[in-house]
């Protein structure tokens, strides 16, 4: 939910064209008629731009802000409740015929009046979602969207008189959206915006900070370059290096009635978090960071735990399938054929990989549906069993 | 009937494709159900017996096989052909991806197209024209549904796609029949156990004599009549299909047990009649009673053509059926030649093999059930060529003629043959009703059977041969 609507209704209602067509959309009757399938099924074919009860958004700009980065405005559909300013939001991508799923931070204010969703997405070597959208991404597309998450990450309420925002890198986003939601609420607090990038070259947002600093005097914008030769020609780049002590006195130089938000890399993360702890500050700090997750490299036979997360217990793997493990750790899971093909024993992988007992191939994602019936855990394994 | 003439040709091993198989001495599965407890002398000793397999008049081919229907088709051959088979769904496996994706929302969009359509038109019903193309909008928006999407989807063919619509765990379909029951009924029950009488519920749906393995009894005289209703009201026949309720005939059904099923089904069919013969008519004002009698043809049409797609899967002449015994110590590799034998294809055009849901492939699609259905076709090109080195038939025929051969199957299953009468009349368990009835029966039997045009010396002996095979 919005956090500041005391002058605007929060939008939940369909703002756009259609609002009485697309409310007949979301009646009981108009379930039956569509059932058993959703109403959205129909919509996503006849007026994508519509929802009941999805969220989809559309892309309405594109802009490439350097090599590696890209920023997408999105006009979401009716559905969408709005977000908090450091909230993230789960964009659904087909790539290849797969559909994957990123989280990425809307960096665009979360003040009410603000319609569409602003992502930056910076694109990763290895990186599905961020490559395909560099390249394919185009005005008219229809990305998936989830309802915001992150209940932390928020700006407090009241305000407190000082803000400390820190971030680095792609980091900048949940921050910069809580410095342009301050901004757009006319917040007259102290606002310190310190960011970490390698250089000029590679700062993002690098116009639109120098406006906000330009026009509230009360936020203070200070890039730092952590490439030694890099801070040259940037006259706020007051401070340089890692972050340190120092920069920390030249941000929060009063640890009273503040908030400290840190997002980036997680070797920042970390710096912050233990200054902070050694420092003993009272400020309240709150952190997220992005990191892919990385995979061990897993000798094939490798026995490990497997964890059944649902029935917490784990045990020890003796090669056999998950399904038998489960059952002689005492579990009735679901199953029927026991030969992989009815898909009755299907459950969530919540992480580790494991080997198909049939082709003898090794895989599996976090969150993906595997049959347990014909898969050997690899190393440590936890199941949604 | 297969000709049990060749063991695979020599040259058929030194084959591009059977290289890419993996080789092993080992089973194919190490968890196929029940391999363990195979007796040793018939498991592979050696990685050289693939050699051996491909000499005619090795020990391994003069031994009957496990399988009565194929008995030139040793353990290791079966073993062989699974792991043939098992090259093939790997090589499309792999390959799965964006021509898939596009395939079948492709086919999605087209199905929602005539089903808004369809509505659409059948709101004016009352203009015949109108009924007449929104019938035919709407009976192949729900063919498309139930069957290319639907069918497919819920063997979870589409699952490596992350899209939670096509999920095959949660989709759910219009029919009356919940995708839950489904999923057990069909994925579980019928797919593992295909064509195993005692077994395989889809023999006969619990209501109909499919097989000369099923104990005659008088019930069964009225099969035609039976298999009639179930035609026309096939997808409430599916729906209480997992309810089990033949055990009614025996008295072991239990209600309290089925109580949660009862309910879903009821949900289920209340959902599809309020939308199909309430609202969308109500929704037609004075034009109602065109809508509604529209809606019901369009329900009628699809319960008959997924009925005639789905009985010439396995029932037509030629397929054949199994034992339990036979099947109880069954490798993949047996499990393999198993589908392949229990079904049977349709021969068509593109549209009837999209409009059959690509059931018309139906050997394939019971050996690879998970592999997206709209590449049987190229499939059965490679499945041919390899039942053809091992001697294996290959059942396929257009949709009449099947359809014909099943019906004359009921027809001629519905009397009992002579060896059969005397057979029910001397079970202890049979009532005294039946048995009056089933001597009144008797003297008509000959009859009914001279008209099928069945009598061809197969009828006496073939069950007398399953039954030596079963004991």
């Amino acid at each position: 939910m919005p956090m500041t609507s005391t002058t605007s209704p929060p939008p939940t209602s369909p703002s756009r064209s259609g609002g009485l067509a697309q409310r007949l959309l979301g009646t009981k009757v108009a379930d039956v008629l569509a059932g058993p399938h959703d109403v959205d099924h129909y919509l996503e074919l006849l007026r994508p731009d519509w929802a009941v009860r999805r969220i989809r958004g559309e892309i309405v700009q594109v802009e490439h802000q350097n090599d590696d980065s890209l920023t997408i405005t999105l006009r979401p559909t009716g559905t969408w409740p709005g977000f908090e300013a450091g909230q993230h939001v789960e964009i659904s991508v087909d790539v290849d015929g797969v559909r994957h799923r990123r989280s990425y931070s809307p960096s665009a204010s979360a003040h009410p009046r603000t319609r569409t969703i602003e992502l930056t997405i910076r694109r990763h070597p290895e990186g599905v979602v961020s490559r395909y959208l560099k390249e394919h991404a185009r005005v008219g597309m229809f990305v998936g969207l989830s309802t915001p998450r992150g209940e932390d990450f928020v700006l407090p309420d009241p305000r407190p008189r000082r803000i400390v925002l820190i971030s680095g890198g792609s980091g900048i986003t949940p921050v910069l959206s809580m410095l342009r939601t301050l901004t757009d609420e006319c917040h007259d607090g102290e606002i310190s915006f310190l960011h970490y990038a390698r250089s000029p070259k590679d700062l993002l947002y690098a116009d639109e900070l120098e406006r906000i600093a330009t026009a509230h005097p009360n936020v203070a914008v200070l890039p730092v370059y952590t490439r030694e030769d890099a801070a040259t020609g940037d006259p706020r780049s007051v401070l340089t290096g890692r972050f340190g002590v120092e920069h920390l006195r030249h941000v929060l130089p009063v640890d009273e009635d503040a908030a400290a938000f840190v997002c980036g890399p997680g070797a920042l993360v970390e710096a912050v978090r233990t200054l902070w702890a050694e420092e003993e500050l009272r400020t309240p700090l709150r952190f997220e960071h992005f990191a892919p997750p990385v995979l061990p490299d897993l000798d094939p036979d490798q026995l490990g735990d497997v964890t059944f997360a649902g029935s917490d217990i784990t045990a020890a793997a003796d090669g056999s399938t998950l399904l038998e493990q489960a059952e002689a750790a005492g579990l009735s899971p679901k199953n029927g054929c026991r030969m992989g093909i009815c898909l009755t024993c299907k459950c969530t992988l919540n992480s580790g990989v494991v080997r198909d007992t049939l082709s003898g191939e090794i895989g599996g994602v976090p969150g993906e549906e595997i049959r347990i019936c014909v898969s050997a855990p690899v190393g440590d394994v936890s199941v949604d069993l | 009937m297969s000709t049990p003439t060749a063991t695979p040709p020599a040259n058929a091993f030194d084959d591009d494709d059977f290289k890419a198989v993996p080789k092993s001495d080992r089973p194919l599965s190490p968890k196929a159900p029940d391999r363990e407890s195979r007796p040793a002398g018939h498991s592979r000793a050696t990685a050289s017996t693939d050699v051996a397999v491909a000499e005619p008049g090795s020990d391994t081919s003069r031994t009957p096989g496990p399988l009565h229907a194929v008995p030139h088709m040793s353990q290791d051959m079966l073993d062989a052909f699974g792991r043939e088979m098992e090259a093939i769904r790997k090589k499309h496996m792999d390959d799965r991806g964006e021509r898939d994706a596009t395939y079948i929302r492709s086919i999605i969009k087209a199905q929602r197209r005539l089903e808004v359509g369809g509505r659409a038109l059948l709101e004016f019903a009352w203009v015949p024209p109108f009924w007449v193309a929104g019938v035919a909008a709407l009976s192949a928006s729900k063919i498309l549904d139930n069957m290319e999407i639907g069918h497919n989807v819920m063997h979870g063919q589409y699952d490596w796609m992350q899209d939670d619509e096509l999920n095959g765990r949660t989709f759910e379909w219009d029919t009356a029949c919940p995708a839950d029951q489904w999923r057990h009924s069909h994925n579980y029950m019928h797919h593992t156990h295909t064509n195993i009488v005692g077994k395989d519920r889809d023999i006969g749906y619990g209501i109909l004599r499919m097989s000369e393995d099923q104990p005659w009894e008088p019930y069964f005289l009225g099969n035609l009549g039976y298999v009639s209703a179930l035609a026309l009201l096939f997808e409430y026949g599916v729906a209480v299909h997992d309810l089990e309720t033949e055990e009614l005939r025996t008295g072991t059904w239990n209600l309290r047990e089925r109580l949660p099923m009862l309910k879903a089904i009821y949900d289920k069919v209340k959902g599809q009649a309020a939308k199909d013969y309430v609202l969308f008519p109500l929704l037609a004002g004075p034009g109602a009673p065109a809508t509604l009698s529209a809606n019901v043809t369009a329900n009628i049409i699809r319960n008959l053509w997924t009925f005639s797609i789905i009985f010439c899967g396995h029932f037509p002449d030629g397929v054949e059926e199994f034992t339990e015994e036979e099947t109880a110590d069954e490798t993949r590799g047996g499990w393999y030649v198993r589908q392949l034998l229990g079904s049977a294809n349709l021969t068509g055009g593109k549209l009837f093999h999209i409009m059959s849901g690509n059931l018309s492939f139906q050997i394939e699609h019971h050996l690879f059930p998970d592999v997206p259905a709209h590449r049987y076709a190229e499939i059965s090109v490679d499945v041919k060529e390899a039942c053809e080195r091992y001697g294996l038939d290959y059942h396929a025929g257009p949709l009449p003629y099947q359809l014909f051969t099943v019906f004359r199957k009921i027809a001629k299953l519905s009397v009992p043959s002579a060896p059969e009468l005397q057979d029910y009349l001397d079970r202890p368990s049979s009532s005294r009703v039946g048995k009056v009835a089933g001597r009144l029966v008797g003297g008509a039997t000959g009859v009914v059977r001279g008209a099928g045009g069945v009598a061809k010396g197969v009828v006496g002996t073939v069950p007398g041969v399953r039954r030596a095979t079963a004991a």
